[in-house]
């Protein structure tokens, strides 16, 4: 037990996949502190604490404009490319805090994939969709590596057996639940840690929506996944871990079970009966 | 004047036939308007339409073809003293009796004999004609207006869709513009072939489109008989798109660059200064920039084209010295770098808009992959936005290649076929201002001329931005 507590290396300092380190399994992959998120004078976050933890699904539910998604953004960096944006407290994950002057965010975004709500592939083919990160951070070192890549991630989004055949083919051709697939794909092609993922599900048809539902499920086996959802059905579904948010603060966290079924917060109980949001 | 008058009139009198519908319309509802298929406004308008529309028809009418109707009116019958005159007499006597009857003749007309008998009759005549077509023009359009009004009036009722009426209105004006628009295109585009026709019929095409030596001058020297002018359009082409070349060189790199730092990276205080100012260079006019190539930039050049040419004479190259040493003021390079200048602000404005329509969540994509802003845009917002950037290039083009005064000023007048920037050149459009200013017949090659280098170079815009559109429709099939 004392070996696993060693202290780490600092692991934000290369987009390269390390070979794991002896990391504790119990103790929370991201761990936030009074986090608090301004825009302009508007403060959208208010004091946020919570542990998050490695190869499980976290969701974050809560009525529209609770700050869900802006502090989803908060772990990696991307509310700096917001202007008038302020982010206050402790972000850290495996113990180094994402906000230190040392963390470079081109580096941490590798390390922490994102997805967002509209499915977004860039304008190139499926397989420049994939090898796009890999190719901006030299992963590969000779394009038959690179083929490798691309091949084990769009397997890994289950994208594969749909689109071998055609990989040079536009990435925005495929339909709307392919393309968060191949969204995902492109994510996991860096090999990233932390996989947060902003609404995956809002644009797409329910059975698209299964689809990805059942690659979140197998996907936590290897990456800490945090989801943002409207739906407190798909909350229940996917994840392990439930946070509820509402006007910028974090009302409660547990285990999504216990959230759904037994909540130590009225706002909480409300909220997933219906009767607020 | 007139015209003008009866058109004031026709309008307050539509504006009467409005206010007429509107209160029958308000009475047919008594009180609640909701009990109307239309509101009360559109039975006004469409009375006043009906009021309006068909009589303005008959004034603009008269006012357009009018004088022609009422000159082959007084040409009609013609008296036997001017039947006997030359034909360019009997010209200027109508226009001297056309002028006289309108009051707009000079003191100095003076025929005598039975000419005199003649014009005074003709005069008195042509007046007649005059007070005739105008009174029955007013006339028929005052008749037509209070027609339309006792036709339209009575078919209001509460049932009565006046509402759809005037959209169908709306939709004939509409298409009445369009049409309007196309026709004049066309028209342009028909004179213009036809005096081309005209000008290839005394220069073959093919000396024109190949040839290499363009000396429009000689043709004006009519006692040289044996002299023809030689109108061979490729240096024209050939200057044309070198300073166009130079033009693009200049302004797409510089345009594009400042556009991604507006769009990509300029806070949204810079932004706010940067592009207003930018756009306020867009409105400098051409002349302005052409004076500043002329005196400013030309001399320049050749100051420092001469000082490098004072280090190699003497030397290894030394022939590439003394050519320097004799380079003037004017130059393609000169014209070409201050017209990309000029096209700067045109560019970077339009790339602009178009990155700025380049969906955020493709930048978001990119940033949370861990690009970093330089890779965002060079593999995913250029390409994105690459059927938008390059129309805008082709714009520039367009506008390079259409742009005279800078030219004009900076680059010389000597039609040189030449890929050398250090070169005076000349363009299609400066030809085209040099054999159209002037006192010039419209009959001679040498006129006719402009009238070839118009077409050609028409034709060439358009191959030119149907080639970009195929371009760009290509790209947006791929990827939007």
């Amino acid at each position: 037990m004392v070996a696993l507590m060693t202290v780490q290396p600092p692991l934000i300092r290369t987009a390269a996949p390390h070979s794991h380190h002896p990391v504790n399994l119990d103790a929370p992959k991201i761990v936030v502190r009074d986090v608090s998120v301004f825009y302009g004078a508007k403060q959208a976050l208010d004091s946020v604490s919570i542990d998050v933890p490695g190869k499980a699904v976290t969701a974050f539910i809560g009525p529209s404009g609770c700050g869900k998604s802006t502090f989803l953004r908060c772990i990696n960096r991307m509310n700096d490319t917001i202007p008038g944006c302020r982010v206050e407290g402790a972000v850290e994950i495996d113990g180094e805090d994402v906000n230190a002057r040392s963390v470079d965010p081109v580096i941490l975004r590798a390390k922490v994939g994102m997805v967002f709500q509209k499915p977004n592939p860039f304008p190139k083919s499926i397989f420049e969709n994939v090898a796009y990160g890999p190719r901006i951070h030299g992963l590969a070192s000779g394009k038959s590596e690179l083929e490798g890549i691309v091949e084990a991630s769009l397997k890994k989004a289950g994208l594969w057996a749909e689109v071998s055949d055609r990989l040079n083919a536009p990435g925005t051709s495929l339909s709307g639940g392919q393309q968060q697939r191949l969204v995902i794909a492109r994510a996991i092609a860096v090999s990233p840690e932390v996989i947060l993922m902003d609404e995956p599900c809002s644009a797409l048809d329910p059975i698209a929506t299964a689809r990805i539902e059942e690659l979140i499920d197998e996907l936590r086996q290897q990456y800490c996944i945090v989801i943002v959802t409207h739906s407190m059905a798909q909350a229940a579904r996917v994840s392990q871990r439930t946070a509820f948010f509402h006007m910028g603060r974090l009302i409660e966290a547990g285990s999504t079970e216990e959230i759904f079924t037994n909540p130590r917060e009225s706002r909480t109980q409300d909220y997933i009966t219906g009767r607020i949001g | 004047m007139t015209v003008l008058i009866a058109l004031a009139l026709l309008v307050v009198f539509s504006g009467g036939a409005y206010l007429l519908g509107r209160r029958r319309a308000v009475a047919l509802a008594g009180g609640r308007s909701a009990s109307l298929h239309s509101l009360p406004g559109y039975h006004g308008t469409w009375v006043a339409l009906w009021a309006g529309v068909p009589a303005a028809l008959i004034i603009i009418i008269f006012a357009v073809f009018g004088a022609r109707i009422e000159d082959a009116a007084l040409r009609a019958e013609v008296p036997a003293a001017v039947a006997q005159l030359s034909d360019e007499r009997q010209e200027v006597f109508w226009s001297d009796a056309g002028a006289m009857a309108r009051g707009e003749a000079q003191s100095e007309i003076t025929y005598e004999g039975e000419l005199k008998t003649a014009f005074d009759a003709k005069a008195a005549e042509g007046r007649r004609i005059g007070v005739i077509g105008l009174v029955s023009v007013l006339a028929l359009s005052g008749v037509l207006a209070l027609c339309g009004v006792l036709l339209a009036f009575p078919r209001l009722s509460r049932d009565f869709r006046a509402r759809n009426r005037v959209e169908g209105w709306t939709g004939i004006l509409l298409i009445a513009c369009s049409t309007l628009a196309v026709l004049t295109t066309l028209g342009i585009v028909m004179s213009l072939a036809w005096e081309s026709f005209r000008f290839f019929q005394s220069v073959p095409p093919l000396d024109f489109l190949l040839g290499t030596s363009w000396d429009p001058q000689i043709a004006m020297r009519s006692d040289q008989v044996a002299a023809v002018g030689a109108f061979g359009a490729v240096p024209l082409f050939a200057g044309t798109f070198l300073i166009m070349l130079i033009a693009m060189a200049v302004a797409a790199p510089i345009g594009l660059y400042s556009a991604i730092y507006l769009s990509e990276y300029a806070g949204p205080a810079t932004r706010s200064i940067v592009k207003p100012l930018l756009e306020i260079l867009a409105g400098v006019p051409t002349v302005v920039y052409g004076f500043f190539a002329a005196l400013t930039v030309g001399p320049t050049f050749r100051a420092f084209f001469n000082w490098i040419g004072g280090f190699l004479v003497g030397g290894p190259m030394d022939r590439l010295g003394q050519y320097l040493e004799t380079v003037q003021n004017q130059m393609a390079l000169t014209a070409g770098v201050v017209m990309g200048i000029m096209l700067i602000p045109f560019v970077s404005s339009l790339s602009d808009d178009i990155l700025n329509a380049v969906p955020q969540s493709l930048r978001d994509g990119s940033y949370a992959m861990g690009a970093t802003k330089s890779e965002t845009v060079k593999k995913v917002i250029l390409p994105a936005a690459l059927p938008g950037v390059a129309g805008a290039l082709m714009l520039a083009v367009s506008r390079a290649i259409g742009e005279t005064m800078i030219v004009t000023m900076a680059a010389g007048l000597q039609a040189k076929l030449t890929a050398n920037p250090l070169d005076t050149v000349t363009t299609v459009t400066v030809q085209i201002v040099t054999l159209l200013t002037g006192d010039q017949e419209f009959d001679s090659p040498k006129t006719l001329a402009a009238f070839g280098l118009g077409l050609t170079l028409f034709v060439v815009t358009l191959v030119l931005n149907i080639a970009a559109l195929a371009i760009v429709r290509k790209y947006r099939e791929q990827y939007d």
